[in-house]
């Protein structure tokens, strides 16, 4: 028995070495994701060019100026007159205007003037001004004191995500696909028939793509570290454990999948519709669960990513370690457990 | 001589809901013979010939092949049996030496025999560079020649074979014959089903199922004899007559 189990591993490796898209969706997605989540695509706002508008230019006025000068997120575009504001900003010559008030020294009054064509950036610009303007000398303004991603650079919020989404994608959709299409072409009733049992049929087809999972795993760190200066200062054993728990979630989900659907498109269009949108969509990796209704927040809790990915930022930029973690392991084992439970019992079914 | 029954059954029997696909069929069939199992589609001879391969569990009734159960007993069952389906079902983008290897390592063969049943194989199906192509690229008479092989590699006691000449020319379907005789001869016993006529005549013993039953089971000179039938087509063709469903 374990002379067929064997073959049929190696039958297994030997398919994904063969082909080149699968190579290419386990090593090229990874690596392109988290390159462009970690360098191109940024919720960062840098470079806000800002202008100033001041009746009169007093000693007061010119240390703020100075001071908005050199915050490292923004471009300091001069001086204008206040009758120029409006065309200013229209012609996107700055994104933000301080206007100081002719009693400033007295008073202390300022206003901002920004442009929200994108209310992201509007917001977060009119954060950095408010901040510089609020404190005198005599008052300064309350102390932030920014704790685990003290640039808040967005790869830290990123990377968990993409984990999240990417075992989702190898493990769920490859092999819901890669056992779909056995039944497709046939060959899957003749493994029926040989006296290979169907639960190893199942776990053989488990077993590489767990392995190129693993090798993800270490990709993905490897480039948080190094590339995108992720501390990875929680507990090593729990990220590894964790996300074991994950993939092998995720690897359940697949065999899931592949026992409902007859067909390699119909399994790709459920793994993608069913899986990697709510990844995206109510994990937390993009939008934060806390903001969504009720239902929706409800919804989230049966997405398996919505345990992971918090539980991944805790461990990977908070740097805890089990002990803060476990409600988030408990409920992924479970899930996993239940899932293997279930679509074991149904692969077997479906032979009857 | 129940030793030389290598398949029974008895009242076999497999309904779907309200339908009775497979309609208490019984008969037996000795070791080396090349049983034809012949039918109409949807006569039930596909459902009736996985009831054997234990890919389904019959509502009533029993049978046994190579001496075990095929309700209780299936993975002993498997362990007996080849099969080779009407769809062509060899892993395409592997070469015919990985097939091979595959499928004797899934029988439990070892590494050594492996190595000797591949250098056998090649010689009768005449393979030299051909062993290491991948099978999707070879002609579809070779790939069915090769399933065959693939089929019978661990030597089973019988082999099932699912119209395994749809589509093939007929020399190729000639030279496929000669496997299969030459398979019998070594005491494999065939099982059979196919729609090819002239296929039947080569057959030791042919069934003929109508709406799940059989109605008439003989060697093929016998069948033409009591049905005053000319060739084997003509046999089928006055008991498909009758059949009430399509």
């Amino acid at each position: 028995m374990k002379k067929s189990f064997t073959a049929f591993i190696r039958k297994e490796i030997l398919h994904i070495i063969r082909d080149p898209r699968t190579m290419l969706i386990a090593f090229l997605i990874p690596v392109v994701q988290m390159v462009l989540f970690g360098f191109a695509i940024s919720m960062e706002v840098n470079d806000v060019e800002v202008m100033v508008c001041a009746p009169k230019i007093t000693p007061a006025i010119e240390a703020k100026v100075s001071q908005i000068a050199h915050n490292p997120y923004i471009t300091f575009k001069g001086y204008l007159a206040s009758d120029e504001i409006d065309r200013t900003i229209a012609a996107n010559k700055a994104l933000a205007v301080v206007v100081f008030s002719r009693d400033y020294d007295k008073s202390g009054e300022a206003q901002v003037v920004v442009d929200a064509s994108n209310p992201v950036t509007a917001q977060t610009s009119a954060g950095y001004l408010t901040q510089i303007l609020s404190g005198t000398t005599e008052n300064p303004a309350p102390g932030i004191t920014i704790l685990y991603n003290p640039q808040l650079r967005s790869g830290y919020n990123f990377v968990p995500g993409i984990m999240g989404l990417i075992f989702m994608l190898i493990c769920a959709m490859l092999t819901s696909v890669s056992i779909v299409r056995e039944k497709e072409t046939g060959t899957m009733e003749i493994l029926l028939v040989s006296p290979i049992r169907p639960v190893m049929i199942v776990i053989a087809k488990m077993i590489p793509y767990f392995m190129l999972s693993c090798i993800d795993l270490a990709v993905i760190l490897f480039i948080s570290k190094y590339a995108l200066g992720l501390p990875l200062s929680g507990s090593f054993p729990a990220l590894v454990v964790t996300s074991l728990v994950y993939i092998t979630l995720a690897l359940a989900l697949g065999l899931f999948v592949s026992t409902i659907v007859d067909t390699q498109m119909a399994a790709l269009l459920v793994s993608g519709m069913v899986f990697i949108i709510p990844v995206i969509m109510l994990s937390g990796m993009m939008f934060p669960i806390e903001n969504m209704p009720a239902p929706l927040q409800w919804i989230s809790n049966i997405v398996p990513a919505r345990w992971y990915i918090p539980a991944m930022r805790k461990i990977m930029v908070e740097g805890l370690g089990f002990n803060h973690i476990y409600p988030e392991l408990i409920v992924l084992s479970l899930m996993a457990l239940a899932l293997i439970t279930v679509s074991v019992k149904r692969f077997k079914i479906r032979l009857q | 001589m129940a030793a030389t029954e290598v398949i029974t059954a008895d009242r076999l029997t497999k309904r779907f809901g309200n339908f009775t696909a497979v309609d208490a069929i019984s008969f037996k069939v000795t070791r080396g013979e090349i049983f034809g199992f012949l039918g109409a589609n949807g006569a039930g001879k596909s459902t009736a010939m996985r009831m054997l391969c234990g890919l389904s569990m019959p509502t009533s009734g029993r049978a046994t092949v190579a001496g075990y159960d095929i309700a209780t007993q299936s993975e002993m069952v498997k362990r007996h049996i080849g099969y080779m389906s009407q769809k062509f079902s060899l892993y395409g983008e592997l070469t015919v030496r990985q097939n091979i290897a595959l499928f004797a390592g899934i029988y439990g063969l070892k590494k050594l025999e492996i190595k000797e049943r591949c250098a056998s194989l090649a010689e009768s199906l005449d393979f030299t560079e051909e062993m290491d192509m991948p099978v999707s690229i070879l002609p579809l008479g070779q790939q069915q020649k090769l399933s065959f092989s693939v089929a019978t590699i661990h030597n089973p006691d019988i082999v099932f074979l699912d119209e395994p000449t749809g589509g093939v020319d007929p020399i190729t379907r000639r030279q496929f014959w000669e496997l299969i005789y030459k398979k019998a001869a070594e005491g494999t016993t065939v099982f059979v089903t196919t729609h090819y006529m002239d296929e039947a005549e080569y057959c030791g013993r042919v069934s003929i199922m109508v709406d799940g039953c059989i109605k008439a089971l003989d060697t093929p000179s016998e069948l033409k004899k009591e049905f005053k039938a000319q060739n084997m087509d003509e046999v089928f063709r006055s008991l498909a007559r009758k059949a009430q469903r399509q």
